[in-house]
């Protein structure tokens, strides 16, 4: 639905400074259908990337394909018909304050220059399906931030677009705010078939409904791939620090106290055991100790749900000899399992 | 107390100011209006930016505001006698007001538009609206709470300029003040003229605030 190939944007810097370079090398495939997540802290460059999809910013150099269309080709008049095609909803929500919120969802369709009785067909519909029926002559400055971005929404799929951008739409909002926005526009995506393309910094944002992600840094793509296997293997020390937080593949600290890095007289490894899909449900550990005789100490584990699939990992203390540790990981992996040294418990009264 | 000629020249100097004052208005608005919008979305990183349109047109614009009025009222007079066929009168003195209205109207004007949220010109841009769709459906509409107070601000502006114009025979309350109450000293028509200018800047303040408030969604309780 969405290619970005080679993408770069290099802005001139004002007052004669070296230009800055907010996106270099990006590419991106996004499939019709998908929820695509990209996530970055400020600065990334995940705006800016955001809006060469409907070319708010013109890339320096590279391709913007959305649904067969080169973007960067169309003249100034085919562009603005093509932006009829991707709604965008914003994180200020950007609503006309004169205008009530029926007609800030009609808005699209009157610049498009729509018939009035179609626009009501459209809009009322679209009030409905955001749960807005009641205020529809309200202003937008009567309405809580859950119901401004509600309305952002209906005027974003009021030109029955098939693509829709996120511009950090849930930023301004509260946690149980952010989630129910979250669902009504996983609702859409799953009702209307809509792609869709969130930028956010918040992690639980990609967890709670994007299919796939990408990382962003200093303008480029660090990580990308379908969310579960970000979540289950991230590469990258910054994909590590946005995951840690919220799915806690760390161990408390009291414990990390007691962790060396290199073995030491009288320490015992300590092993991360990590779970993921079906195979979360493997009894693996009292395998382990029947099967090799080995005892695990278990310190700390967690079990979690990523778009719908558990993920869990396990932190144990392995309590004998190296052969015997190394025949326990050789059975964790003969089970699909990942298990990876994660340090040496020195003894308690060392 | 006033005599009966003196009221009979308080209503008709009344009414020449509010003849003068609100004609100049309205064609000062229809020129001040599109230039203040223009000046808007021509500046740095705006709409429709034109470097070269923004400045010559905000000299233009500064040229005409840095001219005192009484001195713009003399300095015209060959363009007022083009315009109106006479240098002398209300209907004359109609074109220095409008001179000097426009260019602070287009001021005004400017200062509200750029006043609106750039997010919402973006999101109009992302819903495939033209410039001039943006102008229309997105700046003037939000701009109209600020552009009204702008406007009541000039039409106070534009009483206080009227009392001048008498220099060319323009008529109205400030020349009957000057006329009778300082050169014939009587003093009691000078305060009758300032008690009627004070009462009406109060109704056309009063009148814009209201309607200000009026077209104001911005701050609604709910």
């Amino acid at each position: 639905m969405i290619t970005l190939t080679n993408l770069h944007k290099t802005y001139a810097a004002r007052g004669g400074g070296a230009p800055v370079q907010a996106l270099a090398d990006i590419d991106l495939s996004i499939a019709r259908g998908e929820v695509f997540g990209i996530i970055g802290r400020s600065g990334a460059g995940k705006s800016t990337l955001l809006r060469t999809v409907n070319l708010l910013e013109t890339p320096t150099s590279g391709s913007v394909m959305v649904d067969g269309v080169e973007m960067t080709a169309l003249s100034a008049g085919e562009l603005r018909r093509a932006r009829h095609s991707i709604g965008m909803i914003f994180q200020h929500f950007n609503l006309l304050s004169s205008r009530t919120v029926f007609d800030n969802v009609a808005l699209p369709l009157e610049l498009a220059g729509t018939p009035k009785a179609d626009i009501r067909r459209t809009v009322e519909p679209l009030l409905d399906l955001v749960g807005l029926a009641d205020k529809r002559n309200r202003y937008p400055a009567e309405l809580s931030g859950g119901q401004k971005q509600r309305v952002g929404i209906a005027r974003a799929l009021a030109s029955k677009p098939k693509v829709l951008l996120s511009d950090e739409a849930t930023s301004a909002l509260d946690p149980e705010t952010t989630t129910q926005i979250l669902h009504l526009l996983a609702d859409i995506n799953r009702r209307l078939g809509l792609t869709i393309v969130l930028i956010t910094h918040e992690i639980a944002v990609i967890k709670e409904i994007c299919h796939k992600v990408a990382v962003m840094e200093g303008g480029r793509v660090i990580e990308q791939g379908p969310v579960f296997d970000i979540f289950a293997h991230p590469q990258h020390p910054t994909t590590r620090s946005f995951i840690d937080p919220v799915i806690n593949r760390g161990i408390p600290d009291s414990l990390r106290d007691r962790l060396s890095h290199q073995p030491a007289p009288g320490s015992t490894p300590v092993l991360r055991i990590t779970f993921t899909g079906e195979k979360a449900t493997t009894p693996v550990i009292s395998a382990i100790s029947r099967r090799l005789d080995l005892d695990l100490n278990i310190w700390h584990g967690q079990i979690d749900e990523i778009q719908g699939a558990p993920f869990g990992t396990l932190v144990v203390e392995a309590l004998g000899d190296g052969a015997k540790v190394e025949a326990a990981m050789a059975l964790v992996r003969e089970n699909n399992l990942g298990v990876e040294v994660l340090g040496h418990a020195l003894p308690a009264n060392h | 107390m006033l005599s009966p000629q003196i009221i009979d020249l308080l209503i008709k100097g009344l009414v020449d100011t509010l003849h003068m004052v609100a004609v100049s208005g309205v064609i000062g608005t229809l020129i001040g209006l599109p230039i203040g919008v223009l000046l808007a979305v021509t500046g740095r990183g705006e709409l429709l930016q034109s470097f070269a349109f923004n400045k010559v047109m905000g000299a233009v614009v500064n040229m005409t505001r840095s001219t005192p009025f009484i001195i713009l009222v003399v300095a015209i007079i060959p363009f007022t006698r083009l315009v109106a066929g006479t240098s002398i009168g209300t209907t004359a003195a109609i074109v220095p007001l409008t001179v000097a209205a426009a260019p602070f109207i287009a001021r005004v004007v400017e200062n509200a538009v750029r006043e609106v949220d750039r997010g919402l010109v973006e999101a109009a841009q992302a819903m495939g609206a033209t410039p001039f769709q943006i102008i229309r459906k997105v700046l003037l509409p939000e701009a109209l709470p600020g552009i009204v107070s702008g406007l009541t601000l000039s039409a106070v502006s534009l009483i206080g300029y009227s009392a001048m114009v008498g220099a060319v025979g323009g008529g109205g309350l400030g020349d009957l003040g000057i006329r009778y109450g300082y050169q014939r000293f009587l003093p009691e028509v000078m305060l009758a003229v300032v008690v009627v200018l004070i009462v009406l800047v109060q109704i056309v303040q009063s009148t814009g605030d209201l309607i200000a408030r009026r077209v104001n969604k911005r701050n609604l309780k709910s």
